[in-house]
Formats: structure tokens, C-alpha cells, sequence
């Protein structure tokens, strides 16, 4: 067993972390590193997170031993960390709720939240209805239009939606405007990160309140598969799922960490999503991290066919995590997770996120070449009733 | 001595107080940058702070994001930027130039490669505006050593460990921020500012120059009468933006403008 207690007291993992933003924003940061500071071993806090998750969420959510998806492989036995059966339909919601009762705590009536594809945002709509707060959502007016489904749903819940028109109109320029936003109404506004990026205490406060995916599978797989698992696998956009599951095990050097991000068209195409996997050191959004960036330091456009994996950084802590060798970042290209993606639908009956397909996918590369007593663990972060359009366009039919 | 300390020892003396204006290099397009310089140089400036356009601006309001929009179309690198500088200092050995930006471009030419450049390109100061002081302890020594001045934001809610701090690292002047939000935001307190800037000077000799929320003569009037220099970019920048044509034209006009309220203060 390693030791590992990072973030240190000022937010870096390694060089990576920190708070890089203007000293406009450094007091409301401050404020929340105190907040959370104060109430994240306090007992009744976490009882309440504890109550939230239980009775609202549906946790723990299950681990499934996915055995016919197994034996058409021939090797490794790939268990699944049921994200998708969640209140909202993917591990969003957890860190959600954690910090909508930060919100409630430090008296904070409105909350505000970045979306891409829009799940983080129906989260966030969500539990502003559930405790009767204003909810504005920032989302890319390219995203809006692509994912109208989700903006009705954040409309149904009482958020508002503000379509941002800045940059590239996507997940990043949201994050941009939601920042904006909560440096002009810091005094009433909570702005809830969706992801582990951002400026400290973000990236660790969301990684604390997503770890109960990696503490719920520690306990699960020895009662379930006998022992803990050989790897565990996850997708990476920003890496929020990644870093709930592999937190709990980064101390248990026999299970490889693997995070798999989306190779979009191919990594020698440019049009990816690959960060950690061919982007290099950079500041943005708060943070230092890996970024895709062009020779002058401006960041650049992103795909993937999974709107949740299309962003040009990533947490932080992945940064850390690969260069120190603890964690593997590989990728994996839209046709790779769509052929995942129809396969679990056809062999186990569970419908999974394209972003969550991507780990699926490397995990059907690595099984065959396994043994039978070998074990996977892919965390399933998200269910795919999001992406029937997106599916049905590739296969030539339209709704 | 720097350009930016002598520029304030000077206008000290003369009983006069800083007026600087920021633009986004490139923007309304290459050809005009130099040009802006001088016509604010002959507007009135003192310094001209100097945008380098980045495509996440996250601290900048609608106004300054199309604006290093614009410069980006039209391919505008750090390197141009620099370029543009030296270009200026051909003519102008006297006003200051502060390069303002964001982190990212700088890290990816390499902070001593900056440096180097920024130096030899005739630059006197650096704001980089999400480096706060306990990220920018390594920019500012390197900095240090190629005599370029290092500017740190203040706003209204900086503790007072924290303006001791950035009083240590802080060179040439520190630019408060004088309310919360992103550039090109509403209107300012002057009586507010004043006594913040009476707070801070408790604990440093820097001048203290004010900008965000100056929009017209009366208000950078009124700033000027508190605080040692009147930082004015939002305003402007929209000025150019509504004529690009007329763009040089435009910030002279506007600028002195804004010279002529400001040196109305000293003498009423």
C-alpha cells in the first residue's frame, strides 16, 4: 500500500491544480475551501449527504457481473458499477447533491452549473427543485441545439437555460460564462462544478463526494466476485466518474487504474477529445492540467461522438495520476464505443452512455487476452436513453 | 529605475495622475496596432496596457471576449504581439508598455523565452490575470531578472494577508478592481474606492492605479481625484469596435477626451 494524500493545502496534485484565476474570484474560493473545509467530517453533513444518496439517488448502486458479455469474450470476467441506475441516470447527481447541500449550508439561494450535454445540468436542475433554489444553467448554444431533449427536461424542472454564444460555443465556453456569472453574484449564487476540474477546492471536493463509487465497489466486489478486481476502468472527460471509482484504490497497487478518453475520429486526425493521451501541460479553467492546445497556447476545438467526453482539459489529479504511473490513460475512437455500446445492449440488456461505452470498449480489448479468473471492473457512468438520437443518425435513421 | 516608475515619479511631480488605456492587440485587425498605440500615446496615455488575446478569457466581460475573438480570427499570436511592441518602441522610447493576458499563451512559449522577448521587444510590465500571487512567485523572478515589472490585481474583497503578499511580489503598480464581476460590468463607488485605496496604502508604496466600471470622463474624473492612475479598456475598446474603419481615429478622440476630465480634476 502507497500513501497518497493528495491535494496539498494549496490545491496542487504534483504541478498540477492550484488556483489560477483573478483575484476577483480568490475570497469566494476561500470561502468555500472553509465551507467545506468545516462540514466535511462533520457528522450531520455527511448524514445527510449519506440520507440523500440512500433515498433519493438509490444507493449504493449495484455491481453486476456482466456473464454472458464475459464468456463472449473468452477471458477476463468484466463486472459493471451501475452508475446508469441512478436518480437522473448517471453518477452526476452524487457530487450534485454534495454540493447543492454546501449550497443550503452556506445560506446560498441560487446555484448555478456548466453543462455540455446537458446531464450535469439536469442534475444540478434537479436538486435546485428538490431544495426550491433558483437554478441557472450555462450551456454552449451549439450544445442547446444539439441536445434539446435535455434543455426541455432542465426547463421542466424550473431551471433556467442561458445559451452561450462566446468561443466555440460548447462545454467550455459554458464553464467560461457559469465563472463569470458567479464572480458577479458571489454574495447569493453557488456555482456547482460538474466536473473535477476547475480551481481549488473543486477538483477535490468533487473527487470526495464521487468517491462513494469507489467505496461502494471496494466493499461489493469481494462479497460479489470473491476479491478486488485486477483493473478498473472508467472514461475520462474531465474525469469525475473516473476519479469517484479509482480513488478508493489508488493506495492498492495490485489493481490497475485504466482511464480512457475519446479518441473522436483517431488521435492523427486532430479530432478527439484525448487529453491526457496527446495534449501537454497548460493553465485553463482554473487549474494547471493537461490541455489540447495549439502552438500558441490557445485552446483547441474538441470531438467525440459522447458530448460528455468533449473537452479540451481534464482533472487535474489524472494529470498527476498518469505522470507518476499510477493510472493508464489510453483511448478509444467513436466506432470502437459504438460497437461496445451495441453489444452490451444485445448481450446484457442494459443500454450504457456513449461516454461510458468508451471504457466498455477497452475493456472488450483487454478481456479476450486474459484469463478466466481474471477480473475487470468497468464503472458504467451513465445510461444511453440520452443518445438514442445520436445512435440512430449513425445508423442512418432519423426520429 | 523602470519606465513605469519613472513614468509615475514624473507625473508625481507634475501633480498629475496615470492615465492608461487597454486594447486588445490586433483587434479591430493586425494592421492597426501600432497605430492605436501612438494615437493613444497622443490621446493622453501614460501606459498603454496591452491585450493578448486568448481564446478562454474567463475574467473578461462581452466586450473584451469578441474582442480577442476578433484578434484570434485574424491569427494573432504572442509572438505578433511582441512583434508590435517593437515596433512601437521604434518611435516611443518614453510610455510603458504592460502586456495583459491570460497564463496559458505565456506558459506555452516557455515563461524565460517570454521574458527574453518581452524584454528585447521594449515591454516593461506583465499582468497576467489568473496568476495570483501564490502561483506567480516563479513568473515574477524570472520576470525579475529581465527587468520586467510584474502587475498584480487587487479587488474589494482581498484579505489583508493577502495584499501584504502581493505588496511583496507586486512591481511598477498594483490595478484594483473596483467591483466585483468581469470587465465592462456597471457602475462604480467612488467614495468606496476611495477608502479601499486609503486602505491599501497602509500597506505599500506602489502607485495604485483603478480600473473595471470606468466609462466616461466624469467617472475616470472622480477615480483620478482618489486613487494615481485611471485604467480604462471596456469603453474603448467598444469605441473602436462600433467604427473598425475609423479605429485609430476613434481611440484618440475618445481618449483624450478622457484626458481633458481627468486633468479638469486637478485643476477644480
Amino acid at each position: 500500500m502507497r500513501m497518497y494524500d493528495l491535494p496539498d493545502a494549496k490545491g496542487h496534485f504534483g504541478p498540477y491544480g492550484g488556483v489560477f484565476v483573478s483575484e476577483t474570484l480568490i475570497s469566494a474560493l476561500e470561502d468555500l475551501k472553509a465551507a467545506y473545509a468545516k462540514f466535511k467530517d462533520d457528522p450531520a453533513f455527511r448524514a445527510e449527504f449519506e440520507y440523500e444518496l440512500k433515498h433519493y439517488v438509490g444507493r449504493p448502486s449495484p455491481v453486476y457481473h456482466a456473464k454472458r458479455w464475459s464468456e463472449h469474450f473468452g477471458g477476463a470476467q468484466v463486472y459493471l458499477k451501475r452508475e446508469d441506475l441512478n436518480h437522473t441516470g448517471a453518477h452526476k447527481i452524487n457530487n450534485v447533491i454534495g454540493q447543492a447541500l454546501l449550497a443550503r449550508h452556506l445560506g446560498k439561494p441560487r446555484v448555478i452549473a456548466e453543462t455540455g450535454a446537458g446531464q450535469h445540468g439536469v442534475a444540478t436542475a434537479t436538486i435546485a427543485a428538490r431544495y426550491g433554489m433558483e437554478c441557472v444553467v450555462y450551456m454552449g448554444s451549439e450544445d442547446v441545439k444539439r441536445q434539446a431533449q435535455n434543455v426541455y427536461r432542465m426547463k421542466l424542472l424550473g431551471a433556467t437555460v442561458v445559451p452561450v454564444e462566446s468561443g466555440s460555443k460548447t462545454l467550455k465556453d459554458a464553464l467560461n460564462e457559469a465563472m463569470r456569472d458567479w464572480v458577479t453574484n458571489v454574495e447569493n449564487t453557488f456555482y456547482i462544478i460538474g466536473t473535477v476540474a476547475g480551481p481549488h477546492p473543486y477538483p477535490m471536493m468533487v473527487r470526495d463526494f464521487q468517491s462513494v463509487i469507489g467505496k461502494e465497489a471496494r466493499e461489493q466486489m469481494p462479497q460479489l466476485a470473491g476479491r478486488q478486481p485486477d483493473a478498473v476502468l472508467a472514461c475520462v472527460g474531465g474525469g469525475s466518474n473516473a476519479i469517484g471509482i479509482f480513488h478508493p484504490y489508488i493506495t492498492d497497487e495490485s489493481v490497475r487504474l485504466i482511464g480512457v478518453e475519446a479518441a473522436g475520429y483517431g488521435i492523427e486526425t486532430g479530432k478527439h477529445s484525448a487529453t491526457l493521451c496527446a495534449g501537454r501541460s497548460g493553465v485553463l479553467h482554473g487549474n494547471r492540467t493537461y490541455l489540447l492546445q495549439d502552438d500558441n497556447g490557445q485552446i483547441i476545438e474538441t470531438h467525440s461522438i459522447s458530448a460528455g467526453l468533449d473537452y479540451p482539459g481534464v482533472g487535474p489529479e489524472h494529470a498527476w495520476l498518469k505522470d507518476s504511473g499510477r493510472a493508464e490513460y489510453v483511448a478509444i475512437t467513436d466506432d470502437e464505443a459504438l460497437e461496445a455500446f451495441h453489444k452490451l445492449c444485445r448481450l446484457e440488456g442494459i443500454i450504457p452512455a456513449l461516454e461510458s461505452s468508451h471504457a466498455l470498449a477497452y475493456a472488450a480489448k483487454m478481456a479476450p487476452r486474459m484469463r478466466k479468473d481474471q477480473i475487470l471492473l468497468v464503472n458504467l457512468s451513465g445510461r444511453g436513453d440520452k443518445d438514442m438520437h445520436t445512435v440512430a443518425e449513425k445508423s442512418g435513421l432519423k426520429f | 529605475m523602470s519606465r513605469i516608475s519613472d513614468t509615475f515619479a514624473r507625473l508625481e511631480k507634475q501633480g498629475r495622475k496615470a492615465l492608461i488605456p487597454f486594447f486588445t492587440a490586433g483587434d479591430p485587425d493586425p494592421a492597426s496596432c501600432v497605430p492605436v498605440m501612438h494615437a493613444l500615446v497622443a490621446g493622453g496615455a501614460d501606459v498603454i496596457e496591452l491585450g493578448v488575446p486568448f481564446s478562454d478569457p474567463m475574467a473578461d466581460g462581452p466586450v473584451i471576449q469578441r474582442s480577442s475573438e476578433r484578434a484570434l480570427k485574424h491569427g494573432v499570436t504572442l509572438r505578433d504581439v511582441l512583434g508590435w511592441v517593437a515596433e512601437f518602441r521604434k518611435t516611443n522610447s518614453d510610455t510603458p508598455v504592460v502586456l495583459m493576458g491570460y497564463a496559458n499563451p505565456i506558459e506555452a512559449m516557455g515563461e524565460e523565452k517570454f521574458a527574453q522577448a518581452a524584454r528585447a521587444a521594449g515591454a516593461d510590465g506583465v499582468l497576467v490575470v489568473d496568476y495570483p500571487p501564490e502561483e506567480a512567485q516563479k513568473l515574477v523572478g524570472i520576470l525579475d531578472g529581465a527587468g520586467l515589472d510584474t502587475v498584480f490585481l487587487l479587488s474589494p474583497t482581498t484579505s489583508d494577508a493577502r495584499l501584504r503578499e502581493v505588496a511583496e511580489l507586486g512591481r511598477g503598480y498594483l490595478y484594483y478592481v473596483s467591483l466585483k464581476g468581469v470587465t465592462g460590468a456597471a457602475n462604480i463607488d467612488t467614495a468606496e474606492v476611495a477608502k479601499r485605496l486609503n486602505h491599501i496604502r497602509g500597506f505599500t508604496k506602489l502607485p495604485v492605479g483603478v480600473g473595471f466600471g470606468i466609462r466616461d470622463g466624469e467617472t475616470a474624473r472622480a477615480v483620478a481625484q482618489v486613487s494615481d492612475a485611471v485604467v480604462i479598456g471596456s469603453r474603448l475598446v467598444q469605441e473602436m469596435a462600433d467604427d473598425p474603419a475609423q479605429a485609430v481615429a476613434k481611440a484618440q478622440g475618445f481618449l483624450s477626451g478622457i484626458r481633458a476630465a481627468m486633468d479638469r480634476a486637478k485643476a477644480a
